[in-house]
């Protein structure tokens, strides 16, 4: 009994460590963290480490391995430790029993079919290069979007209100950050999915886990095979419930004596409940009773599940790419119509991307210029949330990798200054009849001013003015040009590249040194 | 003063009050046949040493710090701080420079020096990687943010033609002593920046600038607060591919510095000092014919210092 309480304690104290420090990452707007320390908390998170090691297969990346060994040893300890969202459901679980008389949780039915469908769909998907289901439900994601999109802001008016006060007694160590919008439907989505998630928790308990969680289901098979198990002593049980009353997956069953281990979230709750240490976690005894009654009906389960994927799979696949457009607000100037949308430094390509990002938002959090926003359909429907780079919010300074090496996931490959200098994101294009130098008659330069390569230069134009003339085998797509262009819409922009290519170096002529003796010129 | 200059000057002096003439006119006619004591050029010109002396020897020769900044005062340096690049680039004022003439501020008795940019890059990156952070914190400064809008007051221009109202950092609007520290660099659309130039890192808004003829919007705003004192570092100079620039081949030694009350004067022996005639500047021109200050070097008192 003692180690069991022990053992408990243990597991709430990791998983609020890992609860913390996570929200801290999809929080900070310092980047006050390492990437080695950020690198090294994220990397038992299963889905970014999984896709991580599918597009780098390297050692850094084994994260999930660790992970299905933990399971296949102890079962899902994985949803009750380091699963942030798993977390954030227990922190409301653990609310609604300490403020209201409601112990007890509703008891639903089983929806084994649809966790087993959600998990064969995802699966298929992303082999094919499909990740948008694995991107609606993945937890880390959903847990950093709900964060980036609803609890950073919060923070941030926080910090502004602080760093006010501060100032207003000579005090700067704090600053106030403006970073702008995320994007609205992200936000509408974190909205929703916290809303639903809030609603189930405090119904439910843990039902999300065991019906929507891929990750939840996967673990949930490799944990029938566990070795170490959490079942009821068929001799000792007097089948009195107070173990099945706190459990939050509703996986145990007081009158047949049994566990259903594979819906079984690790919370290590009902140990510590049973009067007469009934309730053992350890080898179970070879009983056929317990063994294999819940797995053949969860084979039956898993076909339905494939079954159920299968004509979900046709019918999406009959949704179409809309392409995103933008029209100009002022009707006499040319629209600015990008065919490509420009993905974040170190996607390599729209494919790439696309097929590997879960739109976890932190490098739209971590961006020092804020330039890294969700997409809407940019990307196409499948691309909903992924990152983009919105040359209207900011732009993306020349010598800055942070994305690209903070990506849980691999979507964004670590890049090194040099690399970026000459990474072309896309190539500028230039809107002659947009231009204030030529509708105005007026001088102007300002993308020429912002441009890192001088891939924009300014050229004499009617006698006077300086018209901007562009080198796109330099551009490195920062979108400086496009963030400063003062028009609307734009005389000057960034087109996607859909494979991200190496720019020219921009070619560097000797200058003369003056003769500093001279004579002052007045 | 030796005794042969005062009987000098005293003559000089008595003749010209009796034909009504001012010693500041006589000097302009006959070519600088006195030199006006320190404290009394227009401009002081320098070269041939490194920022940090080329500044104490130029602002003994404007009759001190104190001069400028009396004793309880608040004071607010702004540099250009525009960019995410080392100092030999050029980009960004001279770090040490703003580190001496902060010490120079408080020796004067200043309460407190604040400095801040409206930068173009990231102004985190900007603010430490010019080396600028360190060297106001190294001098007991204050380096202040410019990157929120809540920084920024709304402001009336009653003299500007295009540029009528703007939002200025409000360390502008409520500092005692605004201090001016460009830097002389090529500029694409405003073909050089120089001091006039260096103050749209004071408002929030430029596009509208860039929008609204970018020359005519830089010298009406220099007619809203004129600096109390400007200090050109033309020591490192961007030649081509300013105001960023790409690499430092794109930089010049000139070993130069200019110290002026007057923002146009400056800004025109600068341009001189870079190669070009201020009336090849607009926003200098303009800046002259609207009364600013005086671009025609000829009319100023100028002291000539070479080290």
């Amino acid at each position: 009994m003692m180690n069991f309480r022990v053992l408990k304690k243990a597991r709430v104290v990791v998983s609020l460590i890992f609860f913390l420090l996570i929200t801290y990452i999809f929080i900070d707007f310092t980047n006050a963290l390492s990437v080695a320390l950020i690198q090294a908390i994220l990397y038992l998170e299963f889905v970014p480490s999984l896709l991580n090691f599918i597009s780098l297969a390297g050692i850094a990346t084994t994260g999930f391995i660790i992970i299905i060994i933990l399971t296949l040893l102890f079962g899902r300890i994985y949803c009750s430790t380091f699963c942030p969202l798993g977390t954030l459901q227990d922190i409301f679980i653990w609310l609604k029993r300490r403020f209201t008389r409601k112990k007890q949780f509703r008891k639903s039915r089983t929806f084994n079919q649809l966790s087993y469908a959600i998990l064969i769909l995802s699966t298929l998907l992303m082999v094919f290069g499909w990740i948008f289901p694995l991107l609606l439900l993945d937890p880390l994601s959903n847990f950093g979007r709900i964060i980036v999109n609803l609890v950073r802001p919060v923070y941030l008016l926080l910090n502004n209100l602080g760093a006010f006060f501060l100032e207003s007694i000579d005090i700067y160590t704090l600053y106030r950050v403006e970073p702008g919008m995320t994007s609205w439907f992200s936000i509408l989505f974190s909205m929703a999915f916290l809303i639903m998630l809030i609603w189930l928790s405090l119904r439910y308990a843990r039902l999300f886990c065991n019906t929507l969680c891929p990750v939840g289901a996967l673990l949930g098979i490799l944990s029938k095979f566990s070795i170490f198990k959490i079942y009821l002593n068929q001799d000792i049980c007097t089948s009195c419930g107070k173990c099945s009353a706190v459990c939050k997956a509703g996986c145990i069953d007081k009158d047949k004596k049994t566990v259903d281990f594979s819906r079984c979230i690790g919370c290590l709750n009902c140990l510590t409940t049973c009067p007469d240490n009934g309730i053992m976690f350890g080898r179970p005894q070879k009983n056929p009773d317990i063994m294999l009654k819940p797995f053949d009906s969860n084979r039956r389960n898993f076909l339905a599940g494939g079954f159920l994927s299968l004509a979900s799979l046709a019918s999406i696949s009959l949704l179409a790419e809309p392409q995103g457009r933008r029209r100009g607000r002022d009707r006499s100037l040319l629209p600015v119509i990008k065919k490509y949308p420009v993905s974040p430094p170190g996607s390599i390509s729209l494919e790439h991307f696309n097929a590997s990002c879960t739109a976890c938002h932190l490098c739209v959090s971590a961006c020092p210029t804020h330039v890294i926003k969700p997409s809407l359909l940019q990307y196409g429907l499948s691309g909903l949330m992924q990152p983009r780079m919105n040359y209207h919010a900011s732009f993306c300074n020349f010598d800055c990798v942070i994305c690209s090496e903070i990506c849980p996931t691999g979507a964004l490959q670590p890049l090194i200054i040099e690399e970026k200098h000459v990474l072309q994101l896309g190539k500028v294009k230039f809107i002659k009849q947009n231009c204030i130098v030529f509708t105005e008659g007026t001088d102007c330069g300002a993308c020429s001013e912002h441009c890192p390569t001088k891939a924009v230069k300014m050229r004499p134009f009617r006698k006077t003015l300086l018209l901007p003339v562009v080198d796109p085998d330099i551009c490195v797509g920062c979108g400086a040009c496009e963030y400063a262009c003062p028009t609307h819409p734009k005389s000057i922009y960034v087109e996607g590249n859909p494979v991200h290519l190496t720019a020219d170096k921009p070619k560097i002529e000797k200058l003369e040194q003056p003769d500093i003796d001279d004579d002052f010129p007045f | 003063m030796k005794r042969r200059d005062f009987i000098f000057k005293g003559l000089g002096a008595g003749v010209l009050a009796g034909s009504g003439i001012s010693l500041h006119g006589f000097s302009r006619i006959m070519g600088n046949p006195i030199a006006p004591a320190d404290g009394e050029y227009d401009l002081v010109a320098i070269k041939g040493s490194d920022p940090v002396a080329m500044f104490d020897k130029g602002i003994e020769s404007m009759g001190g710090m104190q001069a400028f900044v009396k004793p309880g005062q608040t004071v607010v340096i702004k540099p250009n701080i525009g960019w995410d690049a080392i100092p030999e680039r050029a980009a960004n004022t001279n770090p040490e420079l703003i580190g001496r003439m902060i010490s120079s501020c408080y020796e004067a008795g200043a309460k407190s020096v604040s400095v801040f940019d409206n930068t173009c890059d990231e102004w985190k990156n900007c603010y430490s990687k010019s080396g600028i952070e360190q060297e106001v914190k190294k001098a007991g400064g204050n380096i202040i943010p410019g990157n929120s809008e809540s920084y920024y007051r709304e402001v009336k221009i009653p003299d500007g033609k295009n540029l009528t109202v703007t939002k200025v950092h409000e360390l502008i609007l409520d500092s005692d002593v605004f201090i001016n520290v460009p830097i002389l660099k090529s500029h694409s659309s405003a073909k050089l920046t120089i001091a006039m130039k260096n103050l749209m890192g004071v408002v929030w808004d430029r596009r509208w600038w860039h929008k609204n003829d970018l020359h005519q919007c830089i010298a009406d705003y220099a007619t809203f607060r004129k600096p109390d004192l400007n200090v050109i570092d033309a020591y490192r100079v961007m030649k081509r591919n300013g105001p960023r620039g790409v690499s430092t081949e794109d930089v010049v030694r000139l070993d130069a510095m200019i110290i002026s009350r007057d923002i146009v004067a400056a800004d025109a022996a600068a341009t001189k000092m870079f190669g070009l005639e201020p009336e090849d500047i607009p926003h200098i021109s303009i800046a002259d014919d609207m009364g600013i200050g005086n671009m025609n070097l000829s009319e100023l008192n100028i002291n000539r210092i070479k080290m």
